[in-house]
Protein backbone atom coordinates (compact mmCIF):
# COMPACT_ATOMS: atom_id res chain seq x y z
CA UNK A 1 0.00 0.00 0.00
CA UNK A 2 1.45 3.34 -1.07
CA UNK A 3 1.56 6.33 1.17
CA UNK A 4 -0.90 8.05 -1.15
CA UNK A 5 -3.52 5.32 -0.92
CA UNK A 6 -2.98 5.00 2.83
CA UNK A 7 -3.59 8.71 3.17
CA UNK A 8 -6.70 8.46 0.99
CA UNK A 9 -8.01 5.55 3.05
CA UNK A 10 -7.39 7.45 6.27
CA UNK A 11 -9.16 10.50 4.93
CA UNK A 12 -12.10 8.47 3.70
CA UNK A 13 -12.41 6.66 6.99
CA UNK A 14 -12.22 10.03 8.65
CA UNK A 15 -14.97 11.44 6.46
CA UNK A 16 -17.20 8.43 6.90
CA UNK A 17 -16.58 8.08 10.61
CA UNK A 18 -16.60 11.78 11.45
CA UNK A 19 -20.25 12.18 12.49
CA UNK A 20 -20.24 9.05 14.66
CA UNK A 21 -16.89 9.87 16.17
CA UNK A 22 -17.86 13.41 17.05
CA UNK A 23 -21.41 12.85 18.23
CA UNK A 24 -21.16 11.24 21.63
CA UNK A 25 -23.76 8.75 22.76
CA UNK A 26 -25.43 9.30 26.09
CA UNK A 27 -27.69 7.11 28.19
CA UNK A 28 -30.34 9.04 30.07
CA UNK A 29 -29.64 8.70 33.79
CA UNK A 30 -32.91 7.15 34.90
CA UNK A 31 -31.00 4.85 37.25
CA UNK A 32 -29.86 7.82 39.32
CA UNK A 33 -33.16 9.63 38.64
CA UNK A 34 -31.48 12.66 37.10
CA UNK A 35 -34.20 12.80 34.55
CA UNK A 36 -37.95 13.25 34.75
CA UNK A 37 -40.99 13.31 32.50
CA UNK A 38 -43.55 15.59 34.09
CA UNK A 39 -46.94 16.70 32.85
CA UNK A 40 -49.43 19.39 33.74
CA UNK A 41 -53.14 19.47 32.99
CA UNK A 42 -55.34 22.35 33.97
CA UNK A 43 -57.95 21.49 36.59
CA UNK A 44 -61.33 23.16 35.94
CA UNK A 45 -59.50 26.27 34.75
CA UNK A 46 -58.49 27.05 38.33
CA UNK A 47 -55.17 25.31 38.93
CA UNK A 48 -52.55 22.94 37.54
CA UNK A 49 -52.57 19.23 38.16
CA UNK A 50 -49.04 17.84 38.04
CA UNK A 51 -47.94 14.28 37.43
CA UNK A 52 -45.07 12.30 36.06
CA UNK A 53 -44.00 8.98 34.59
CA UNK A 54 -41.75 7.17 37.01
CA UNK A 55 -40.42 4.52 34.59
CA UNK A 56 -38.78 5.36 31.29
CA UNK A 57 -35.48 4.89 29.54
CA UNK A 58 -33.70 6.53 26.70
CA UNK A 59 -30.56 7.44 24.86
CA UNK A 60 -29.40 10.48 22.94
CA UNK A 61 -26.45 11.49 20.89
CA UNK A 62 -25.22 15.04 21.05
CA UNK A 63 -22.21 16.95 19.84
CA UNK A 64 -21.69 20.59 20.61
CA UNK A 65 -19.84 21.06 17.32
CA UNK A 66 -22.66 19.57 15.28
CA UNK A 67 -25.91 19.94 17.21
CA UNK A 68 -28.17 19.34 14.23
CA UNK A 69 -27.00 15.70 14.17
CA UNK A 70 -28.48 15.16 17.65
CA UNK A 71 -30.77 12.20 18.11
CA UNK A 72 -33.05 11.25 20.97
CA UNK A 73 -35.00 8.10 21.67
CA UNK A 74 -37.12 7.61 24.81
CA UNK A 75 -39.48 4.82 25.81
CA UNK A 76 -42.02 5.42 28.60
CA UNK A 77 -43.81 2.79 30.70
CA UNK A 78 -47.32 4.26 30.70
CA UNK A 79 -48.35 2.17 33.73
CA UNK A 80 -45.90 4.18 35.84
CA UNK A 81 -48.04 7.32 35.66
CA UNK A 82 -48.07 9.01 39.06
CA UNK A 83 -50.16 12.04 39.99
CA UNK A 84 -49.85 11.40 43.73
CA UNK A 85 -53.44 10.14 44.01
CA UNK A 86 -54.12 6.40 43.74
CA UNK A 87 -57.69 6.59 42.49
CA UNK A 88 -56.83 9.21 39.88
CA UNK A 89 -53.81 7.17 38.71
CA UNK A 90 -56.08 4.12 38.43
CA UNK A 91 -58.44 6.18 36.28
CA UNK A 92 -55.63 7.58 34.10
CA UNK A 93 -54.45 3.99 33.47
CA UNK A 94 -57.85 2.70 32.38
CA UNK A 95 -59.35 3.02 28.91
CA UNK A 96 -60.81 6.49 29.54
CA UNK A 97 -57.25 7.80 29.25
CA UNK A 98 -54.05 5.84 28.59
CA UNK A 99 -55.43 2.27 28.43
CA UNK A 100 -52.12 0.90 29.69
CA UNK A 101 -53.14 -2.75 29.34
CA UNK A 102 -53.54 -2.22 25.61
CA UNK A 103 -50.76 0.39 25.18
CA UNK A 104 -48.09 -0.25 27.82
CA UNK A 105 -45.46 2.01 26.23
CA UNK A 106 -45.23 5.50 24.79
CA UNK A 107 -42.27 6.47 22.63
CA UNK A 108 -40.47 9.50 21.32
CA UNK A 109 -38.07 9.26 18.37
CA UNK A 110 -36.45 12.48 17.19
CA UNK A 111 -36.29 13.29 13.50
CA UNK A 112 -34.39 16.58 13.50
CA UNK A 113 -32.91 19.23 15.75
CA UNK A 114 -32.36 22.88 15.06
CA UNK A 115 -30.45 25.22 17.31
CA UNK A 116 -31.38 28.88 17.74
CA UNK A 117 -28.84 31.68 18.19
CA UNK A 118 -29.67 32.03 21.88
CA UNK A 119 -28.75 28.42 22.62
CA UNK A 120 -32.28 27.09 22.74
CA UNK A 121 -33.45 24.67 20.11
CA UNK A 122 -36.33 22.77 18.59
CA UNK A 123 -36.33 19.00 18.67
CA UNK A 124 -38.73 17.54 16.14
CA UNK A 125 -39.81 13.96 16.46
CA UNK A 126 -42.51 11.37 16.40
CA UNK A 127 -44.41 10.77 19.60
CA UNK A 128 -46.36 7.54 19.98
CA UNK A 129 -49.06 7.45 22.63
CA UNK A 130 -52.03 5.09 22.87
CA UNK A 131 -50.89 3.51 19.59
CA UNK A 132 -51.08 6.79 17.66
CA UNK A 133 -47.92 8.35 16.25
CA UNK A 134 -47.81 12.07 15.53
CA UNK A 135 -45.03 14.63 15.11
CA UNK A 136 -44.42 16.93 18.04
CA UNK A 137 -41.90 19.65 18.73
CA UNK A 138 -39.98 19.89 21.98
CA UNK A 139 -38.51 23.27 22.85
CA UNK A 140 -35.12 22.45 24.29
CA UNK A 141 -32.78 24.42 26.51
CA UNK A 142 -29.32 23.13 27.20
CA UNK A 143 -28.49 23.30 30.90
CA UNK A 144 -24.85 22.25 30.79
CA UNK A 145 -22.28 19.54 30.15
CA UNK A 146 -18.95 18.46 31.56
CA UNK A 147 -17.15 16.02 33.79
CA UNK A 148 -18.96 14.62 36.80
CA UNK A 149 -17.19 13.97 40.14
CA UNK A 150 -17.13 10.19 39.60
CA UNK A 151 -15.05 9.94 36.45
CA UNK A 152 -17.85 10.27 33.92
CA UNK A 153 -19.08 12.91 31.52
CA UNK A 154 -22.61 14.25 31.49
CA UNK A 155 -24.82 16.57 29.46
CA UNK A 156 -28.22 17.83 30.49
CA UNK A 157 -31.20 19.51 28.86
CA UNK A 158 -34.68 20.58 29.74
CA UNK A 159 -37.60 20.74 27.38
CA UNK A 160 -41.24 21.62 27.04
CA UNK A 161 -43.88 20.32 24.67
CA UNK A 162 -47.63 20.17 24.50
CA UNK A 163 -50.29 18.12 22.80
CA UNK A 164 -54.04 17.78 22.87
CA UNK A 165 -55.36 14.58 24.45
CA UNK A 166 -57.81 13.98 21.61
CA UNK A 167 -54.98 14.05 19.04
CA UNK A 168 -53.76 10.79 20.56
CA UNK A 169 -57.19 9.19 20.77
CA UNK A 170 -57.76 9.73 24.49
CA UNK A 171 -61.54 9.34 24.63
CA UNK A 172 -62.24 11.21 27.89
CA UNK A 173 -62.90 14.88 27.22
CA UNK A 174 -62.26 17.01 30.30
CA UNK A 175 -63.45 20.25 28.77
CA UNK A 176 -61.73 23.15 26.99
CA UNK A 177 -59.58 24.17 29.97
CA UNK A 178 -58.14 20.68 30.36
CA UNK A 179 -57.75 19.33 26.83
CA UNK A 180 -54.02 20.07 26.53
CA UNK A 181 -51.23 18.18 28.24
CA UNK A 182 -48.11 20.26 28.90
CA UNK A 183 -44.93 18.26 29.19
CA UNK A 184 -41.93 19.37 31.18
CA UNK A 185 -38.88 17.23 30.52
CA UNK A 186 -35.56 17.05 32.31
CA UNK A 187 -32.84 14.91 30.88
CA UNK A 188 -29.32 14.22 32.07
CA UNK A 189 -27.26 11.81 29.98
CA UNK A 190 -24.15 9.91 30.94
CA UNK A 191 -21.69 9.68 28.04
CA UNK A 192 -20.88 6.12 27.09
CA UNK B 1 -88.52 -8.88 75.74
CA UNK B 2 -86.92 -10.17 72.53
CA UNK B 3 -84.27 -12.88 72.86
CA UNK B 4 -80.89 -11.44 71.91
CA UNK B 5 -78.89 -14.64 71.68
CA UNK B 6 -79.16 -17.70 69.47
CA UNK B 7 -80.02 -21.15 70.70
CA UNK B 8 -79.61 -24.48 68.88
CA UNK B 9 -82.79 -24.12 66.86
CA UNK B 10 -83.37 -20.36 66.49
CA UNK B 11 -81.56 -17.09 65.85
CA UNK B 12 -81.60 -14.23 68.34
CA UNK B 13 -82.23 -10.55 67.60
CA UNK B 14 -78.51 -9.70 67.32
CA UNK B 15 -77.79 -12.30 64.62
CA UNK B 16 -81.00 -11.44 62.75
CA UNK B 17 -80.28 -7.69 62.80
CA UNK B 18 -76.67 -8.16 61.69
CA UNK B 19 -77.77 -10.48 58.89
CA UNK B 20 -80.40 -8.17 57.41
CA UNK B 21 -78.53 -4.92 57.96
CA UNK B 22 -75.50 -6.28 56.13
CA UNK B 23 -77.64 -7.97 53.47
CA UNK B 24 -79.42 -4.70 52.59
CA UNK B 25 -76.19 -2.68 52.64
CA UNK B 26 -74.29 -5.19 50.48
CA UNK B 27 -77.12 -5.53 47.97
CA UNK B 28 -77.16 -1.74 47.71
CA UNK B 29 -73.38 -1.39 47.55
CA UNK B 30 -72.94 -3.54 44.44
CA UNK B 31 -75.01 -1.42 42.02
CA UNK B 32 -73.65 1.70 43.75
CA UNK B 33 -70.12 0.57 42.92
CA UNK B 34 -71.05 -0.07 39.29
CA UNK B 35 -72.75 3.35 39.16
CA UNK B 36 -69.54 5.04 40.40
CA UNK B 37 -67.69 3.58 37.40
CA UNK B 38 -70.11 5.34 35.03
CA UNK B 39 -70.01 8.79 36.69
CA UNK B 40 -68.57 11.60 34.62
CA UNK B 41 -65.93 13.81 36.21
CA UNK B 42 -68.23 16.85 36.05
CA UNK B 43 -71.22 14.98 37.50
CA UNK B 44 -72.31 16.58 40.78
CA UNK B 45 -72.36 13.09 42.35
CA UNK B 46 -68.74 12.38 41.34
CA UNK B 47 -67.42 13.15 44.81
CA UNK B 48 -70.37 12.31 47.08
CA UNK B 49 -71.30 8.83 45.85
CA UNK B 50 -67.77 7.36 46.20
CA UNK B 51 -67.59 9.00 49.64
CA UNK B 52 -70.79 7.20 50.69
CA UNK B 53 -69.64 3.92 49.14
CA UNK B 54 -66.34 4.03 51.06
CA UNK B 55 -68.00 5.12 54.30
CA UNK B 56 -70.60 2.34 54.16
CA UNK B 57 -67.85 -0.13 53.25
CA UNK B 58 -65.82 0.71 56.36
CA UNK B 59 -68.93 0.46 58.56
CA UNK B 60 -69.69 -2.92 56.96
CA UNK B 61 -66.19 -4.08 57.84
CA UNK B 62 -66.85 -3.11 61.49
CA UNK B 63 -70.16 -4.99 61.40
CA UNK B 64 -68.44 -8.01 59.88
CA UNK B 65 -66.02 -8.16 62.80
CA UNK B 66 -68.88 -7.87 65.32
CA UNK B 67 -70.82 -10.54 63.42
CA UNK B 68 -67.87 -12.92 63.42
CA UNK B 69 -67.26 -12.45 67.15
CA UNK B 70 -70.98 -13.00 67.78
CA UNK B 71 -70.93 -16.14 65.62
CA UNK B 72 -67.99 -17.54 67.58
CA UNK B 73 -69.44 -16.60 70.96
CA UNK B 74 -73.02 -17.81 70.52
CA UNK B 75 -74.54 -21.20 69.69
CA UNK B 76 -75.43 -21.84 66.04
CA UNK B 77 -78.87 -23.15 65.08
CA UNK B 78 -78.62 -26.54 63.35
CA UNK B 79 -78.66 -26.44 59.57
CA UNK B 80 -81.96 -27.85 58.30
CA UNK B 81 -80.86 -30.23 55.58
CA UNK B 82 -81.39 -33.97 55.44
CA UNK B 83 -78.04 -35.17 54.09
CA UNK B 84 -74.53 -34.62 55.43
CA UNK B 85 -73.42 -33.65 51.91
CA UNK B 86 -76.02 -30.88 51.73
CA UNK B 87 -75.01 -29.61 55.15
CA UNK B 88 -71.39 -29.54 54.05
CA UNK B 89 -72.30 -27.67 50.85
CA UNK B 90 -74.34 -25.12 52.83
CA UNK B 91 -71.49 -24.58 55.26
CA UNK B 92 -69.11 -24.10 52.34
CA UNK B 93 -71.35 -21.44 50.75
CA UNK B 94 -71.75 -19.64 54.08
CA UNK B 95 -68.00 -19.72 54.75
CA UNK B 96 -67.32 -18.49 51.20
CA UNK B 97 -69.69 -15.57 51.69
CA UNK B 98 -67.95 -14.58 54.92
CA UNK B 99 -64.56 -14.82 53.23
CA UNK B 100 -65.72 -12.86 50.17
CA UNK B 101 -67.17 -10.13 52.39
CA UNK B 102 -63.79 -9.75 54.06
CA UNK B 103 -61.90 -9.79 50.75
CA UNK B 104 -64.34 -7.31 49.17
CA UNK B 105 -64.11 -4.86 52.05
CA UNK B 106 -60.35 -5.10 52.49
CA UNK B 107 -59.68 -4.78 48.75
CA UNK B 108 -61.87 -1.67 48.68
CA UNK B 109 -59.87 -0.24 51.54
CA UNK B 110 -56.61 -1.02 49.71
CA UNK B 111 -57.74 0.86 46.56
CA UNK B 112 -58.44 4.09 48.41
CA UNK B 113 -55.46 3.95 50.74
CA UNK B 114 -52.80 2.95 48.16
CA UNK B 115 -51.38 6.48 48.18
CA UNK B 116 -51.27 6.80 51.96
CA UNK B 117 -54.52 8.76 52.25
CA UNK B 118 -56.97 7.50 54.86
CA UNK B 119 -60.70 6.99 54.38
CA UNK B 120 -63.11 9.55 55.82
CA UNK B 121 -66.21 7.80 57.11
CA UNK B 122 -69.13 10.25 56.66
CA UNK B 123 -66.92 13.08 58.00
CA UNK B 124 -67.34 11.29 61.29
CA UNK B 125 -63.96 9.60 61.76
CA UNK B 126 -61.02 8.76 59.53
CA UNK B 127 -59.52 5.32 59.06
CA UNK B 128 -55.78 5.75 58.48
CA UNK B 129 -53.95 4.14 55.58
CA UNK B 130 -51.45 1.33 55.90
CA UNK B 131 -48.22 1.70 53.91
CA UNK B 132 -48.72 0.40 50.37
CA UNK B 133 -48.02 -3.34 50.17
CA UNK B 134 -47.41 -3.79 46.44
CA UNK B 135 -46.69 -1.72 43.34
CA UNK B 136 -49.78 -0.39 41.54
CA UNK B 137 -51.80 -1.52 44.55
CA UNK B 138 -54.87 0.48 43.46
CA UNK B 139 -55.08 -1.48 40.18
CA UNK B 140 -54.58 -4.92 41.71
CA UNK B 141 -56.95 -4.19 44.61
CA UNK B 142 -59.47 -2.81 42.09
CA UNK B 143 -59.50 -6.08 40.11
CA UNK B 144 -59.86 -8.12 43.31
CA UNK B 145 -62.63 -5.80 44.54
CA UNK B 146 -64.61 -6.26 41.33
CA UNK B 147 -64.35 -10.05 41.24
CA UNK B 148 -64.87 -10.59 44.99
CA UNK B 149 -67.99 -8.40 45.04
CA UNK B 150 -69.37 -9.98 41.87
CA UNK B 151 -68.85 -13.46 43.28
CA UNK B 152 -70.35 -12.38 46.61
CA UNK B 153 -73.49 -10.95 45.03
CA UNK B 154 -73.85 -14.15 42.95
CA UNK B 155 -73.57 -16.32 46.06
CA UNK B 156 -76.08 -14.01 47.79
CA UNK B 157 -78.52 -14.70 44.94
CA UNK B 158 -77.92 -18.44 45.33
CA UNK B 159 -78.39 -18.04 49.09
CA UNK B 160 -81.73 -16.28 48.48
CA UNK B 161 -82.99 -18.97 46.09
CA UNK B 162 -81.91 -21.63 48.58
CA UNK B 163 -83.88 -19.88 51.33
CA UNK B 164 -86.99 -19.85 49.12
CA UNK B 165 -86.43 -23.51 48.25
CA UNK B 166 -86.30 -24.38 51.96
CA UNK B 167 -89.45 -22.35 52.58
CA UNK B 168 -91.64 -23.38 49.67
CA UNK B 169 -90.34 -26.84 48.72
CA UNK B 170 -88.85 -28.32 51.87
CA UNK B 171 -91.35 -26.35 53.98
CA UNK B 172 -88.88 -26.00 56.86
CA UNK B 173 -88.17 -23.03 59.15
CA UNK B 174 -84.89 -21.91 57.51
CA UNK B 175 -86.30 -18.63 56.19
CA UNK B 176 -88.77 -17.98 58.98
CA UNK B 177 -86.20 -18.30 61.73
CA UNK B 178 -84.14 -15.53 60.12
CA UNK B 179 -87.23 -13.25 60.22
CA UNK B 180 -89.08 -14.15 63.39
CA UNK B 181 -87.95 -12.41 66.56
CA UNK B 182 -88.74 -14.74 69.41
CA UNK B 183 -89.46 -13.71 73.00
CA UNK B 184 -87.28 -14.67 75.93
CA UNK B 185 -90.24 -16.19 77.84
CA UNK B 186 -91.22 -18.18 74.77
CA UNK B 187 -88.12 -20.38 74.47
CA UNK B 188 -88.35 -23.36 72.09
Amino acid sequence: MSIKSLLAATLMTGVVAAPTLQAADYVIDTKGAHASINFSVNHLGYSWLKGRFNQFEGVFSYDEANPSASKVSVTIDTRSVDSNHAERDKHIRNDDFLDVDEYPTARFESTSFSLNDDGTGQLQGNFTLRGITKPITIDVTKIGEGKDPWGGYRAGFSGTAEFKMKDFGIPKYLGPASETVYLNLNVEGVRQ
Amino acid sequence: MPALTNNHSRYGLVAISLHWLMALAIIGMYPLGLYIETLDYYDSAYRTVPHWHKSIGILLLCLLVVRWLWKIASPQPTILAPSALQRRAIKLVHASMYLLMLVAMLSGYFISTADGRGIEVFNWFEVPALPALIEHQEDVAGEIHYWATTLLISLAALHMFAAFKHHFINRDKTLVRMLEIRRVNNEH
